[in-house]
């Protein structure tokens, strides 16, 4: 779940980002990862568990995504997981799943769309000791094997990764579907989502949240603006075209 | 877990450059990290050291020095030919912790962001992603790494204070690289790269690169917003007037309308562009962030009040699907004469 980017404010207290009031809404690429594994599942069988890091009100999402098809969730809610950087946040999460037991993939959305670090996947990696593929827009399953292609812009790789592995998905990379809303309602309020807090995982205070995150905000400052002539051109659309015209014509002989 | 009390910051020397290579060649933004890098490293008085992987680089390290390299660390074996995320994180992991490096620069690329997210973790310490200004805390020597914040023009500066070494991703275009000095020399040294075959948990089968279009060094260059409703049409009917490169905002990548590579922005491309000519983009903070170095910013948009406004050097309030047409006849006369 991601706040939606225009309804983030910085709090000037704490120096961190306030997404408290913001509305939130899934991630995009997550439900690309969604998809990627409900796909595997109707191919392969098995279980797709959801598990995601925030407050209780996410709760109304996750039940959104098991409408979807997923079939359990886990959502990981402690006052003390607050003011995370990637590295508690991976470590938060790996914690959970490994707490899962028997977990063959970790299927995550490439990036968060409010920080957008894509830290969070390689970091699950190192803490669970699982094998890794970033990026990745086609996932399929092969014996004790992950096949997929990595983009990279315009460039691409195979990749063939042992399991268990920890593979993100770029946004766009399927059409996710859309919830089943009698599944949604059932999933509400019923025991398919279940919450564990720090002490479920083992965790302490000084691991997690704003405590064990190693990058600080040291100030907020004001970018300096860049020097702009911020000439308006006036006049009618004709006027504006001849104008606009006029001010790329130097350009034209380069 | 490093708990923050134990880190014995003194230990941590040197100021490193990760410098990604592609077939060979050094991606430019290692180059201009070098750049920046020569700069900080002087200011902290350290050492600024280019570490790159692959094999048959010994040509990249005179490279490094002529683009301000003081020292180079060459980790050159069959297993990195090309990247590898098992092969890269665990070289570069041993180099590290071997010879404690007080900072890490390194490209926000998608081979370099993978590594620098695992690293931070083997590691333990601080990583921020996606930085657009550099500096060093007179106070503290600590690395300050600005990345933009939330609407509007604040900059949130990022420490690590008890991580090292203190770790940023930067994206291709912020900073520049100083002219290369041929006379310049330096030490060049080969590591030791202890690898197995069966470090490698992840293999790669099959590699198709397609060299990236570079837009950032793009002398004209037209950029796309979400005014445009991913037409391309349009736009590249006045690229091909204007012999001009195209660029886009990071929704229309992330509809598809474009490849990654084209966005500009602070997770994009910054721009060094003589002439930059925005449609119907609003002028977030993230995307402004890559107009800082262009010349000349022209912005069409039909809200007087979009802040892209504030950003630029003409201003035209109108309606793209109007102006463009008129526009485009307008320039037919006008040969170009490149
Ligand atoms: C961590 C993070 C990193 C980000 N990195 C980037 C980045 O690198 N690059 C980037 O671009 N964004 C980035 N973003 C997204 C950024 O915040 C904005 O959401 C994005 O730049 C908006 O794109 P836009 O201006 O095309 O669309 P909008 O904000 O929707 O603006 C569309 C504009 O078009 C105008 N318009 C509409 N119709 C017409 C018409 N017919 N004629 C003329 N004008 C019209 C409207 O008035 C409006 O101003 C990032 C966001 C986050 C959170």
């Amino acid at each position: 779940m991601v706040p939606k980017p225009e309804e983030v404010t910085l709090d000037p207290e704490t120096k961190t980002l306030d997404r408290a009031n913001a509305e939130n809404v899934l991630n995009p690429p997550d439900k690309n990862a969604l998809e990627t594994a409900l796909r595997l599942k109707e191919a392969h069988g098995g279980t797709v568990t959801l598990i995601s890091m925030g407050p209780p009100l996410f709760r109304k999402y996750l039940e959104l995504c098991l409408g979807m098809g997923a079939d359990r969730a886990i959502l990981l809610s402690d006052r003390t997981f607050a003011g995370a950087d990637t590295y508690p946040t991976s470590l938060t999460l790996a914690k959970g799943i490994q707490k899962l037991k028997t977990c063959d993939l970790v299927i995550c959305g490439e990036e968060s769309s409010d920080a957008s670090t894509a830290q969070v996947p390689p970091g699950l990696a190192e803490w669970l000791d699982m094998s890794l593929v970033t990026f990745a827009d086609e996932v399929a399953v092969h014996g004790n094997t992950v096949r997929a292609r990595r983009t990279l812009g315009s460039s691409y790789e195979i990749l063939e990764a042992d399991m268990p592995a920890v593979v993100s998905v770029v946004v766009g990379s399927n059409e996710p579907r859309f919830p089943d809303f009698d599944r949604v309602e059932e999933a509400a309020g019923s025991d398919w989502v279940q919450v564990w807090a720090a002490a479920d995982l083992g965790l302490k205070e000084e691991d997690i949240g704003l405590k064990g995150s190693y990058t600080i905000v040291h100030e907020l400052v004001e970018g300096e603006p860049v020097e702009r002539k911020r000439e308006f051109l006036e006049g009618g659309m004709e006027e504006k075209v001849k104008a606009l015209a006029k001010a790329l014509e130097p350009f034209l002989e380069a | 877990m490093n708990v923050p009390g134990e880190l014995q910051a003194d230990l941590y020397k040197g100021f490193w450059v990760y410098m990604e290579q592609e077939e060979g060649r050094l991606l430019p933004v290692g180059l201009e990290l070098l750049g920046k890098g020569r700069e900080l490293a002087d200011e902290m008085g350290e050492v600024l050291t280019a570490v790159i992987l692959g094999q048959d680089i010994a040509a990249l390290g005179e490279e490094a020095l002529r683009y301000g390299a003081d020292e180079v660390l060459l980790a050159d074996h069959p297993l990195l030919t090309g990247f590898n995320t098992d092969a890269y994180t665990k070289v570069m992991a041993d180099i590290i912790e071997a010879r404690k490096p007080n900072v890490l620069l390194m490209g926000a690329t998608f081979n370099g962001r993978d590594l620098a997210g695992r690293l931070a973790v083997r590691l333990s310490t601080g990583l921020t992603a996606h930085v657009t200004r550099l500096e060093v805390d007179k106070e503290s020597s600590l690395l300050l790494s600005a990345v933009p914040g939330f609407g509007g023009s604040i900059l949130a500066v990022i420490k690590t204070e008890f991580g090292r070494p203190q770790m940023s991703t930067v994206s291709p275009g912020i900073f520049k690289p100083l002219e290369p000095d041929d006379v310049r020399r330096g030490k060049v040294e080969r590591v030791d790269v202890r690898l197995r075959q069966s470090d490698i948990r992840c293999r790669v089968l099959e590699r198709e690169v397609v060299p990236a279009e570079d837009i950032g060094s793009a002398e004209r260059i037209i950029v796309a917003g979400m005014g445009t409703g991913g037409d391309m049409k349009l736009v590249d009917d006045l690229a091909a007037a204007l012999h001009a490169s195209t660029g886009v905002t990071r929704p229309l990548v992330d509809i598809g309308v474009a490849p990654r590579e084209k966005q500009v922005g602070s997770t994009g491309v910054s721009l060094r562009s003589k002439l930059v000519v925005v449609l119907g983009a609003s002028g977030a903070s993230h995307f402004v962030a890559g107009l800082r170095d262009a010349d000349t910013v022209i912005a069409l948009n039909k809200d007087k009040e979009a802040p892209i406004f504030d950003e630029s050097d003409v201003c035209v309030v109108g309606d793209i699907f109007e102006i463009l047409p008129r526009l485009l006849e307008e320039l037919e006369g006008k040969v170009m004469v490149v």
